[in-house]
This record gives structure tokens, C-alpha cells and sequence, in this order.
């Protein structure tokens, strides 16, 4: 039970001991203990990024996608608008061509109608005169009634 | 049992005596091998294995080895972190590590069943008559211990506060500076320097020794016929099992008050 020379020994091997594990145990071991702490925390932090990146990009092709939606359906209203305005531009020019002929027509016809008039008119009056000269060759000179003869084919 | 021809006087007394060589001429100069060697033997044992495992350590995966070392070095820095403010890394908490691992298994000795070690590998293998296994059971083991936690907390009281500054705590700590108050100041001082040791010491001692008697009480009891062999073996068991916590809780106990004491001397007032 005496304090004896054993304490001393027994501090200086304690001193021996902290001075090991001071130097030689501490410090390797929390070096690797911090530096994969680290890595751990780096790894979660790239983690987070990548996933935040991921919900930006995600929220950039749907903002696209969606422009993409819009353009195409303008597209699509433009192309029916101008469609329509095709169309219209068409029934528009059929019809103007369709009166344009009806008026050609209408007016061969009257020139026709007209033709046909003079030559009837004409083979009228041929008629008559023939017919006239017919009677009036026994009756009158033809020479001396021709006056009247136009007259009368000229109110036909 | 060589029991039988003992007297319980003579058992626990046989029990009790250190190897004792001299080495001088008064009472002062005698070593105690038993304490001596098993506890340097620990040492060497113990911190040659965090050696050897620090020696392969990685930051990458660790293997179950290292992973285990890191258990036992995150626990003793979470507790030294909650007390020391400051650069634990440098000296404190490799100093708290020390201490408990250390302290663990110099108590852990008491797990040896005593007689049989006694009877078959100190005296029959060793030819050891005399081998007390607990160091820690030596009032110089941990006298050993608390003084030089005792000497760091004064050198690093003057470390950090300076001569000057400590010798000023010494009076003007803890009720002010008042010269009338020095001589209290002083007193109060002397009186936690004196006791802070002592309690340090005195405490893991007194369990670890306590611990040990009652081991013998109980293997006197068993050589005492039928019944004591029943009730001795079954109380030793308790005592055994329960004996596994106090070795834990004192060696955990006195690397706390290592850290408080030592965190103490950063403090100024």
C-alpha cells in the first residue's frame, strides 16, 4: 500500500503511452476519419447539385416543349387561315372567270343572234324582192321601183 | 486447494502482496513488478495493436479493424469535443484516449479468475509466488496516473494563462480580487489542487481494490464447504457481471475527469 518508486516508473510509461498515441495513433486516424467526412460530404453535395440540375432541365424541356406546343399550334392557324384565304382567293377568281365567259359568251351570242338577224334580214329582203320581182315583172320596171324596194328593206 | 492449508488471513493476504523488488535501501526504492509489468505489458499490447491497425488506416472504405478503432476513437472524441474547447486534436483527446484504453484494460485484469491464474499460470507456469494482475489495484498505478494528469493541468494552467496570470488566479480565484479575499482565494485553491488528485486517484483505486477483496471474500466463502460453494459461485458470478460494468464506468470515469481537469486549466477567470 506505500507510494513508492513504481509510481514514477508507472508515470513514465504513462508518458511513454500519451506520447505514442499522440504522435502515432491521433493524428493518422483522425486524418482518415476527416478526409472521408469530407468525401462523404462532397458526395452528397454533388448529389444535391446533380438532382437540382436535374429539376432545372427538367423545367427547361417542358418550358420548351410547351413553346414547341404553341409555335406548332400557330402554325397550324396560320396555314388554316391561309388556306382559307386560298380558297376563298380561288372561288373569287372562278367566279370573276365564270362572268368573264358568261359575258363573252352573252356577247358572241348577241353578235351571232345579230349575224343571224342581218342574214335573215338580208334573205328577207331577198325574199321580197324576189318575191316583188316575181309580181312586178309582169307588172312594173324594176329599175323604176328600186327606191321604194330599199326603202322597204331598210324598215325590216 | 492449496486453500485448505491457508488461513483466510493468509489467503487474502497472499492475495494482496505485490512482487515487490528493492532497489535501494529505505521502503522508497522497491518496485512493484506485478504492477510494472502487466501494465506495461497492456501498453504494449493495446497501443501496438492501434499501431498496427493506424499503421493500414485509409480514408476510403475502412475494414472492420479500422472501422472498430474509429468507434472507440469517435467516442472518446465526442466526449472530449462536449468538454475541451479548443484544439482537442493536438494533446487532449489522444491524452483521453490514452487513458481509457489503458486504464480499460489494466481494470479488465480483474476479469482473470484469481485463484486459478494464481494457482496455474503465475505460480505454475511463471513460478511467480507473489503477482497482484490488477495494476490498478496498486494505489501507485493510479497515483501514477492522477499526478501526471495532475503535473499537465498545472503546466498547462501556465501555458496558456502565463506565470503571472496563474499565480493570480491562485488568489484572485474564486471570489475576486479583493485583498482581503486572498488568503480564502488561496486556501480554496490549495484545497482543490490537494483534493482533485487524490479524489482522482483514490477513486478508481478504491473500486478496483474494493472489486478484488470481495472476489476473495467470496473464494473463502466457497472453500468453506457445500452450501458456501454454491452461494460463493453464484455471487461471484454477480459480482463478476456487475464487476464488468464497474471496470468500464471507472475507466470511463477517470478519462472524463482527465479531460475535465485538463479543460479546467485552459479556462481563465
Amino acid at each position: 500500500m506505500n507510494i513508492n518508486l513504481t509510481m514514477f516508473a508507472q508515470a513514465l510509461s504513462f508518458a511513454i503511452l500519451i506520447w505514442f498515441t499522440a504522435r502515432f495513433v491521433w493524428p493518422p486516424l483522425i486524418k482518415a476519419v476527416e478526409d472521408r467526412q469530407k468525401t462523404i460530404a462532397d458526395g452528397l453535395a454533388a448529389g444535391e447539385r446533380g438532382k437540382h440540375e436535374l429539376e432545372i432541365s427538367a423545367k427547361r424541356s417542358a418550358e420548351s416543349l410547351r413553346e414547341a406546343k404553341q409555335q406548332a399550334s400557330e402554325i397550324i392557324a396560320q396555314a388554316e387561315k391561309r388556306a382559307t384565304a386560298i380558297i376563298e382567293e380561288a372561288k373569287e377568281n372562278a367566279k370573276a372567270e365564270g362572268e368573264r365567259i358568261l359575258v363573252g359568251a352573252k356577247a358572241e351570242l348577241d353578235q351571232e343572234v345579230f349575224r343571224t338577224k342581218e342574214s335573215l334580214r338580208q334573205q328577207v329582203a331577198d325574199l321580197v324582192v324576189s318575191g316583188a320581182e316575181k309580181i312586178l315583172r309582169r307588172e312594173i320596171d324594176a329599175k323604176a321601183h328600186a327606191d321604194i324596194l330599199s326603202a322597204v328593206s331598210s324598215q325590216l | 486447494m492449496s486453500t485448505e492449508q491457508l488461513t483466510p488471513a493468509e489467503y487474502i493476504g497472499h492475495h494482496l502482496s505485490f512482487n515487490a523488488q528493492s532497489v535501494g535501501d529505505t521502503g522508497f526504492w522497491v518496485l512493484h513488478m506485478d504492477t510494472l509489468v502487466v501494465s506495461l505489458l497492456l501498453g504494449i499490447v493495446v497501443f501496438g495493436f492501434l499501431g498496427w491497425v493506424v499503421r493500414g488506416v485509409t480514408a476510403g472504405v475502412p475494414n472492420k479493424r479500422q472501422a472498430f478503432v474509429e468507434l472507440l476513437m469517435e467516442f472518446v472524441d465526442g466526449q472530449v469535443k462536449t468538454i475541451f474547447h479548443g484544439n482537442r486534436h493536438a494533446f487532449v483527446a489522444p491524452l483521453a484516449l490514452t487513458v481509457f484504453v489503458w486504464v480499460l484494460f489494466m481494470n479488465a485484469m480483474d476479469f482473470l479468475p484469481i485463484d486459478v491464474m494464481a494457482k496455474l499460470v503465475y505460480e505454475g507456469v511463471f513460478g511467480l509466488h507473489k503477482w497482484r494482475a490488477v495494476p490498478t489495484s496498486d494505489i501507485n498505478a493510479t497515483f501514477a496516473l492522477a499526478l501526471s494528469v495532475w503535473v499537465l493541468m498545472i503546466f498547462f494552467s501556465i501555458k496558456v494563462k502565463g506565470l503571472g496570470g496563474w499565480i493570480h488566479e491562485l488568489f484572485c480565484a474564486p471570489f475576486g480580487s479583493n485583498p482581503l479575499v486572498w488568503p480564502a482565494n488561496f486556501a480554496f485553491n490549495l484545497i482543490e489542487y490537494i483534493s482533485k488528485p487524490l479524489s482522482h486517484a483514490l477513486r478508481l483505486f478504491g473500486n478496483m481494490y474494493a472489486g478484488e477483496i470481495i472476489f476473495l471474500l467470496l473464494g473463502m466463502w466457497a472453500a468453506t464447504g457445500l452450501v458456501g460453494t454454491f452461494f460463493g459461485a453464484l455471487l461471484g458470478a454477480g459480482w463478476a457481471i456487475f464487476h464488468i460494468l464497474i471496470v468500464i464506468l471507472q475507466a470511463f470515469i477517470f478519462m472524463m475527469l482527465t479531460v475535465v481537469y485538463i479543460s479546467m486549466a485552459h479556462e481563465s477567470h
